[in-house]
């Protein structure tokens, strides 16, 4: 889009298109993030509602009250800003929008449909979860400015968990990523263009179980129970939020609500097929529309925008299953949060990791022998595996040693990436 | 085993727990104002980490000097007190407190009386018990079954705001029986509740009892032997919850056990590995250890159902019944010279009344025996090298409420 318009400029003025580009896809996000939490905050009223057997918001706004959300909003910037005593004024002020930055940031990498992405990056996926993981200094500073023993607790006990779950986050995240043999985000989800049993969940079994290890790190990574004894309301009165109100506690909830939309969004590209869905409506108009010019455009742009809406049902479909099991199970404590880290999802994501790997493997030699020709010199470039691994050895025997060294090193000019 | 091995801290009276913290050691308040303490309690956590090395509860944020003011007011005209001592089981206050004042009048209670107040006090047990067992689960994080137990108390206090005119405060039980007779048509909407009310504890067991978290978090923490529950005067659930077979329904005085003379019920207690007609219940999980949170929790879910049976029996009985229901003593009875004390089997424990008197319609002395202050006497035994998040587990184990401690 930049260089659409920059086209039309000077060249030295170029910069101002290429901002002005940048600048709009921040509001658009920034706008989609802040609605996403407001209605997430409406959502979460009404779940919880119907789940404990009684109603939610039903005044504002009509029967279903989805005004509340905004008449909160308003509500929390008029109140009275309040510093405790003891607080650090400077990082008490600053540590809401640390979160809020980093929640946020995650979505630039994040597609929303087939190239509809803020920043495309090939290494999108590492960019995600890098940034998600600075979130957690905005809790650990707001506890510690707060200036109060109970905020203190809450961050530190974040502190543990969310670092420690990034490494099970991680390892689940892994294995599409070595399915899919590249971390750029809208490959990843092209490769699961199709019908449903295209998608990573039922690529193998080891896939599957891996995504629900994944549900579960997303929301031990983002304070939900049964994880969120951080914030924990029975404890701690509000743990390391305990100190925050007005403005301040609802961008901390924002940044709650935004990584939550987001690693939802992570789970549903790597695992659910992302703006691919169950049946393939968009591969069908473009198959209908004509086969290039302005209607062959805006067919597969249309194509992208129902895929668009698929994306965030999906992510919205994964908030309100992380809502569901929320209001129905009671907090863990902090050891066996850690316990159930380090001696239950770490092992399992590392064995669906080898697992998914030897399947991959086992797969694509039963495909080689099952397609190549017979008496020929051993090739394993007969058919180009999807693990990477492979595909790096079959480029390196073609090639030779040309100083390959990783997939994260690829630059920006070789856009195509390498597909199957 | 001895009070001296039990209590290894014998330092000065009161304990100083505040001036001698070490340099590593966090002093934490959880204050008056707290969301999971049950009331006004204030603990005072000294910390190692998450680690508590001690607790010490302070109490008297609620004393309104209710024993004082009885010195000043007829009994009849104390009942209004009783019902804000346990202010969650108004019902059974009344009831320890007429019994006591009966006793020393030594008064001949009517049979449909009699009926009517084993029906209300023990439907008040089984609005308590929901309480306790569901506001646990809210000092756990989960909300949900406290919503739903909500729900069926709404529909007890309804049938009590018919009964008296009061959904919590009932002042309804009196010294000479009850206040006022069963409205038209109340056991038939007894009837309905009680038969809304067992799908409804099916669905907290599977959400509590049975929930793989609820029993990391409860089982095997907050074990209280016999030994130790018998010499702190723990009674109760805390006390059957530790396999003590002890409850004044079938084993106190006479003036209270005759009034449950002709009914069935079993008390809730682990025997020889096995709680009495828990067969369709969840079973015992393997972590927990007998006198430990999810033991207690345990009880209380079976005594709301030996309670329903209970208020069935009643009902029957009061049908074929066609006595009165009491006439109440005057307001300012002349009181025999005398002292009367009695227990009762409150759903939090044993409540015990006692009323001094010399001759004058007003008592001499008034004095409550709290259960809840007994149980909340062993919480600082109980709390030794637990986490910070097992103190809303214990405390709401032990079902403590307040205003029956500070009164």
């Amino acid at each position: 889009m930049a260089e659409y318009l920059a086209q039309f400029i000077n060249a030295d003025w170029q910069w101002i298109v290429y901002v002005g580009v940048a600048l709009v896809s921040c509001v658009l996000l920034l706008a989609l993030v802040a609605t996403a939490a407001a209605a997430f905050t409406w959502a979460e009223r009404k779940v919880s509602a119907r789940i404990q057997d009684r109603l939610g918001p039903t005044r504002r706004g009509g029967r279903f009250g989805w005004l509340q959300s905004p008449a909160d909003g308003l509500k929390l910037i008029c109140k009275e800003d309040i510093i405790p005593a003891g607080a650090d004024r400077i990082l008490f002020r600053l540590a809401p929008y640390i979160s809020f930055c980093a929640s946020f940031c995650v979505f630039l990498a994040l597609p929303f449909a087939d190239n509809w992405v803020a920043l495309r990056l090939n290494t999108a996926v590492f960019f995600m979860l890098a940034v998600a993981g600075l979130e957690v200094f905005g809790t650990i500073l707001g506890g510690y400015a707060s200036g109060a023993k109970w905020s203190l607790y809450g961050a530190m006990r974040e502190a543990a968990q969310v670092v420690s779950y990034e490494i099970p986050l991680g390892l689940c995240v892994l294995v599409p990523v070595m399915i899919a043999g590249t971390m750029d985000l809208v490959e990843i989800g092209g490769q699961q263009a199709g019908w449903f049993f295209h998608w990573n969940l039922f690529h193998d079994p080891f896939t599957f179980v891996t995504f629900w290890i994944f549900i579960t790190c997303a929301m031990a990574g983002t304070n939900r129970l049964p994880f969120d004894l951080a914030e924990a309301e029975s404890e701690l009165v509000a743990g390391f939020l305990t100190e925050y109100s007005g403005f301040r506690w609802s961008i901390f909830f924002m940044a709650e609500y935004a990584s939550m939309f987001a690693l939802c969004g992570l789970g549903a590209i790597l695992f659910l097929g992302g703006w691919n869905g169950p049946v393939p409506i968009g591969q069908w108009l473009v198959l209908l529309a004509p086969e290039s010019g302005l209607l062959h455009d805006a067919t597969v742009q249309f194509a992208n925008l129902l895929g668009m809406c698929n994306f965030i049902f999906k992510c919205v479909a994964g908030v309100i299953f992380m809502m569901w099991v929320r209001w129905t199970l009671p907090r863990m404590r902090i050891d066996q949060v850690m316990t159930t880290c380090l001696k239950y999802c770490v092992p399992l994501a590392s064995a669906m990791f080898l697992g998914a790997m030897l399947w991959t493997f086992a797969a694509s030699v039963v495909v080689n022998a099952r397609t190549e020709p017979p008496p020929s010199p051993p090739s394993t470039t007969a058919v180009a595996p999807r693990c990477y691994a492979l595909q790096k050895t079959a480029r390196e025997a073609e090639h030779g040693e040309e100083g390959n060294d990783g997939a994260g090193t690829r630059t920006s000019d070789e856009k195509g990436g390498r597909r199957q | 085993m001895s009070i001296e091995e039990t209590t290894p801290r014998q330092t000065e009276f009161p304990p100083s727990t505040e001036f001698d913290v070490a340099t590593d050691e966090l002093l934490v308040n959880m204050g008056p104002q707290h969301p999971s303490t049950h009331g006004v309690l204030r603990l005072v956590l000294r910390t190692d980490g998450e680690v508590i090395t001690e607790v010490t509860p302070h109490i008297g944020y609620l004393h309104r000097c209710a024993e004082k003011v009885g010195e000043n007011l007829t009994p009849r005209q104390w009942i209004p007190y009783t019902d804000r001592l346990d202010y969650i089981s108004s019902m059974n206050m009344n009831l320890g407190w007429a019994l006591t004042v009966e006793k020393l009048l030594d008064y001949e209670l009517p049979e449909k009386a009699r009926h009517v107040r084993v029906i209300v006090a023990e439907l008040n047990r089984i609005a308590s018990h929901l309480i306790a067992a569901c506001c646990y689960g809210l000092d756990l994080g989960s909300f949900t079954p406290y919503m739903w137990a909500f729900r069926e108390r709404e529909k007890i206090m309804n049938l009590f705001e018919e009964v008296c005119g009061a959904r919590l405060t009932y002042s309804y039980i009196t010294v000479g029986g009850v206040t006022a007779d069963l409205p038209p048509g109340w056991l038939e909407r007894c009837e309905t509740f009680l038969q809304e009310l067992d799908p409804c504890i099916a669905e907290l067991h599977a959400l509590l009892t049975s929930n793989a978290i609820f029993i990391r978090r409860t089982a095997n923490i907050g074990v209280l032997s016999p030994e130790m529950a018998v010499s702190y005067g723990c009674t109760g659930p805390v006390l059957r919850g530790s396999g003590v077979d002890w409850d004044l329904r079938r084993d106190g005085e006479p003036r209270y056990t005759q009034m449950y003379d002709g009914y069935k019920f079993e008390v809730i207690t682990e025997t020889d590995g096995s709680y009495p007609q828990d067969e369709d219940y969840p079973p015992v999980p393997s972590a927990a250890v007998l006198g430990d949170n999810w033991h207690r929790f345990y009880v209380r879910m079976l005594e709301v159902v030996q309670s329903m049976k209970l208020v069935r029996q009643g009902m029957e009985k009061y049908r074929q019944t066609s006595d009165s229901i009491g006439k109440p003593v005057g307001i300012k009875q002349k009181l025999p010279a005398g002292e009367a004390y009695l227990e009762t089997e409150a759903p939090k424990g044993q409540m015990g009344f006692m009323i001094v008197s010399d001759g004058k319609p007003v008592p001499w002395r008034v004095r409550v025996r709290s259960s809840s202050f007994c149980n909340l006497s062993v919480l600082p035994e109980l709390c030794r090298g637990v986490l910070i998040a097992d103190i809303p587990a214990v405390v709401g184990s032990l079902d403590i409420v307040l205003g029956e401690i500070d009164r």
